[in-house]
């Protein structure tokens, strides 16, 4: 388990003692949340109620990260700066436990509740946070609702055995993801082997391309990410060696967006992936 | 031993020293296979992974680190022959970084995936202006101290445009890769880039090695060797674009990587009676040695972290060139 | 026919007229001394005649305008020797004279037979035979200007231009290469050198060519060229000009008109 994990887990038990708190001082839910981070904002928008959530981060607009982009036009944006929060006169602030700590520090010095979210690797960590996310906005109700329909995907997906193909996630700067990632979770969730498994990589970590190729994924996942400028990151995607490995149905591609973030919309990447091992698995 | 033959036992133990080196960059990666095993998928495909390894990533980050390496050796070389200075190299005379900012320039703007081309000549176009403002500050009689201290200022400048334009870059990749640019790597280069660059690289080498006569006759000065029947004004243009189109093609696939120009022919010439012109084979040869040697070691001491070519020659170059300086402080003040 | 002949050649260096209509004729078997104070345009003259300083008027080499010779063939006609000694990299004493065979040589071919004489003969000459395998850059400043004169010696060309040769000499070696020069022309080669020292001028020289601000001020014998009215008036110098054993010598005693300050 990596440092920044652990990290994560402290802030997380901290947190969680921090809003049981809260609410046995017998204070109501709050009514003008702020959020910093692309991955609470999205939560927040699923569980908020009618005008509880007044802002969201400038990423949580931008459809290449965010899957609620087009509902995130409906609030107040920020870009996660203290000052312009501080203006804000929120009654909660949302952070992630890695970004704008500098922000987060400040906000707190000033008086402001502010609530951090660890970056979620697993589905029961999810779990965990769209509770505590309930929680924290006084709708424990839609949090359950939410969490209810995401066990209930989970279990769908393996409800029908498919055959058990091997996956490699091969990302710019040829990155793969190892266990304790997401993309680990969502490939298992699929009822998939990931090849790092064999190849004894854990968390993120640049895999050679010879390696790559050796290891002879059946799937080769690409995070698909569309930016109007080039850069040597992607140009691996070139190489004849990986094209020849990764072309065709074995070559999947799944939005950055659905995986960015651990929230029950990640459900839809395993479901995406589950499909493409259909398809390879038929041939 | 007559000269000629020492000379020729040099070249053959170089040339030696240069394929052992190729074999080894062939037969090491992550990849565990035997040398025979790699070996044998090399030459024999039977469309396993093996020979697709071999083949399309061993083979192509191997030759091109042959190619690089003469490259960088060979204009060293015909750098310090023509400038007569000893510490001229295409890192320390900005050549390598104007070269990286022309390729920046192409890949970033988006000009090399519409025209692949673009890429190599972005470079070269680079280099070329490095060339001319380095020899514009050199004058006719260019002091050592004038020379690098041109150098250094181009490099710096190049440095900072290359940053620049990769910051600016809305891809937020584009800035990571500064350290690429700045330093030089190898790692899952394709055939692709040896088709792109290899030709570029060959024909600077065919420019350069016209220089060899010249060269030696030049170390009578830029005068005698005009009065010897050196025509000046080809050899300028011989070096210049020699260089431009080798340095230019070799950077746009792999960065700059600094230092191999400047240590390499340093440590040759005692072995070659200081003749310029027998220097350039022999640099050529030691190039590749050293910059394949650089490229194993990467992989052997930081596999799978993609260690910077540049980061390896730097530890043994920048100690060298400082040594360098101490030895030829009293001519350049 | 005449090796080098000059006609209203002008040169300007920086906006200053360093040379202004200078017309000259160098025939075979000549050893002129070309004479003049510091900044008479000597240097100059031979630089424009090679090239390497642009200039107007007309030069033609061995009978063709120098701008219709390529770079060897003008080597082939006229050897130079700079005033700068410059030897860039340690390489042996022998190859460093074996670079003024450069322009008899096929491309990319090593020195032949002819080469090797020519070299020798040429260290020979001068003296320096036995540095032969030494680093150039190792020997004494006199020696490496030996070397350097054989270099252009092994060029073996009709005529060789000399910017200063005894400059750096030791009064033996001096003579000597005086009589080198003296040698060549009564072999019918001819040479042409930018000499400061008088005495050997007056004394070697076939003819001397006296330049003051760039123009010809006087050419001829050494006995009609050197008198002290001119010597007066170019170099505001006084002199002995005398005789000895059949030959003009010629000393430099004093100023003609001290400066106020050292009156």
């Amino acid at each position: 388990m990596s440092v920044a994990r652990i990290a994560g887990l402290i802030v997380a038990l901290t947190g969680f003692c921090g809003a049981t708190d809260v609410f046995a001082s017998g204070e109501t839910a709050p009514k003008r949340v702020v959020s910093m981070n692309v991955c609470t904002d999205q939560l927040a928008m699923l569980v908020a109620g009618e005008g509880q959530l007044h802002s969201v981060s400038n990423l949580a607009a931008d459809p290449g990260i965010s899957v609620l982009a087009d509902e995130a036009g409906r609030y107040v944006v920020n870009h996660g700066m203290g000052e312009e929060v501080f203006l804000m006169g929120p009654d909660l602030v949302l952070a992630g436990t890695f970004t704008a700590q500098p922000a987060v520090e400040m906000l707190r010095r000033l008086g402001f509740r502010v609530e951090q979210f660890p970056p979620e690797s697993t589905f029961e960590g999810i779990r965990d946070s769209i509770r505590r996310m309930g929680q924290l906005l006084g709708r424990q109700e839609r949090a359950e609702e939410l969490v209810a329909e995401l066990e209930a995907g989970l279990d769908d997906l393996l409800r029908e055995p498919v055959a058990n193909l091997s996956v490699a996630v091969y990302s710019a700067n040829s990155y793969t993801s190892g266990e304790g990632s997401l993309s680990h979770a969502v490939i298992e969730a699929a009822g998939l082997t990931n090849i790092t498994d064999k190849l004894g990589i854990a968390g993120v970590q640049r895999i050679p391309l010879e390696q790559l190729v050796l290891a002879d994924p059946d799937i080769v996942v690409l995070g698909e990410q569309h930016y109007e400028k080039p850069a040597l990151a992607q140009e691996n995607f070139q190489h004849p060696a990986f094209r020849a490995i990764a072309s065709g149905d074995r070559l999947v591609r799944i939005p950055d967006r659905y995986w960015i973030c651990g929230a029950p919309f990640t459900l839809e990447a395993a479901r995406m992936l589950r499909q493409a091992a259909g398809e390879v698995a038929e041939q | 031993m007559s000269e000629q033959a020492r000379y020729a036992a040099v070249l053959l133990a170089l040339a030696v020293l240069t394929l052992s080196l190729f074999i080894a960059s062939l037969t090491t990666g992550p990849a565990e296979a035997g040398f025979r095993q790699s070996l044998a998928a090399l030459f024999v495909d039977e469309g396993d992974l093996m020979s697709l390894v071999m083949r399309e990533i061993r083979l192509p980050r191997a030759v091109l680190g042959l190619m690089i390496g003469a490259t960088l050796g060979l204009s060293g070389a015909v750098l310090q022959g023509y400038l007569r200075n000893p510490l001229a190299e295409p890192g320390l005379l900005g050549i390598s970084a104007s070269a990286s900012l022309g390729a920046v320039l192409a890949i970033y703007t988006g000009l090399s995936a519409t025209f692949a081309l673009g890429l190599p000549l972005a470079a070269l176009a680079g280099a070329v202006i490095a060339v001319l403002l380095v020899r514009a500050m050199a004058g006719e009689r260019g002091g050592t101290l004038t020379i690098i201290l041109a150098g250094v200022a181009i490099s710096a400048f190049a440095g900072a445009m290359t940053s620049l334009a990769l910051n600016l870059s809305s891809n937020p990749f584009a800035a990571l890769e500064i350290v690429f640019w700045m330093l030089g790597s190898l790692a899952d280069r394709s055939m692709t880039h040896l088709w792109l660059s290899g030709p570029f690289m060959v024909a600077g080498w065919v420019m350069l090695a016209m220089l060899a006569r010249p060269l030696d006759v030049l170390t009578l000065g830029a005068d005698a060797a005009s009065s010897i029947g050196i025509d000046m004004r080809r050899v300028q243009f011989l070096a210049i674009t020699g260089t431009a189109a080798s340095v230019g093609g070799a950077t746009a696939v792999a960065g700059a990587i600094g230092f191999v120009g400047l240590v390499v022919p340093h440590l040759l010439r005692p072995l070659v009676g200081s003749v310029p012109s027998r220097l350039l084979p022999a640099s050529a040869l030691g190039g590749a040695s050293v910059l394949l040697a650089a490229d194993v070691l990467v992989r052997l001491i930081a596999p799978g972290r993609d260690l910077k070519l540049g980061v390896l020659t730097a530890i043994v170059g920048a100690p060298f060139f400082l040594w360098l300086i101490w030895r030829t402080r009293r001519q350049m003040l | 026919m005449s090796l080098l002949r000059l006609s209203d050649v002008s040169a300007r260096l920086g906006g200053k007229a360093v040379l202004d209509g200078v017309d000259l004729s160098i025939r075979e078997g000549e050893f002129v001394g070309l004479i003049g104070p510091n900044g008479a345009g000597k240097s100059t003259l031979l630089r424009a005649v090679l090239g390497l300083t642009p200039s107007s008027g007309e030069i033609d080499i061995g009978g063709t305008p120098a701008l219709n010779l390529s770079a060897t063939a003008r080597a082939k006609i006229v050897s130079y020797l700079p005033q700068e000694r410059e030897i860039a990299w340690p390489v042996t004493a022998e190859r460093l004279v074996g670079l003024g065979r450069s322009p008899h040589m096929p491309a990319f071919a090593g020195l032949g037979e002819r080469d090797n004489a020519a070299v020798l003969r040429a260290m020979q000459r001068m003296d320096v035979a036995e540095f032969a395998a030494r680093p150039a850059t190792e020997l004494s400043g006199g020696e490496k200007a030996r070397v350097l004169i054989a270099r252009a010696l092994a060029q073996e060309a009709p005529l060789m231009l000399a910017d200063e040769p005894t400059a750096g000499l030791d009064p033996l070696h001096q003579i000597a290469l005086m009589r080198v020069f003296a040698a060549l022309a009564r072999e019918g080669a001819s040479v042409v050198a930018c000499l400061h020292d008088l005495g050997l001028a007056a004394r070697w020289c076939t003819r001397l060519v006296l330049l003051d601000a760039g123009r010809i001020v006087a050419d001829g014998t050494p006995a009609e060229v050197l008198t002290q009215a001119r010597l007066r008036d170019v170099y505001n110098i006084e002199a002995y000009i005398g005789e000895v054993g059949g030959g003009l010598v010629v000393y430099p005693l004093d100023l003609s008109s001290l400066p106020d300050a050292q009156r």
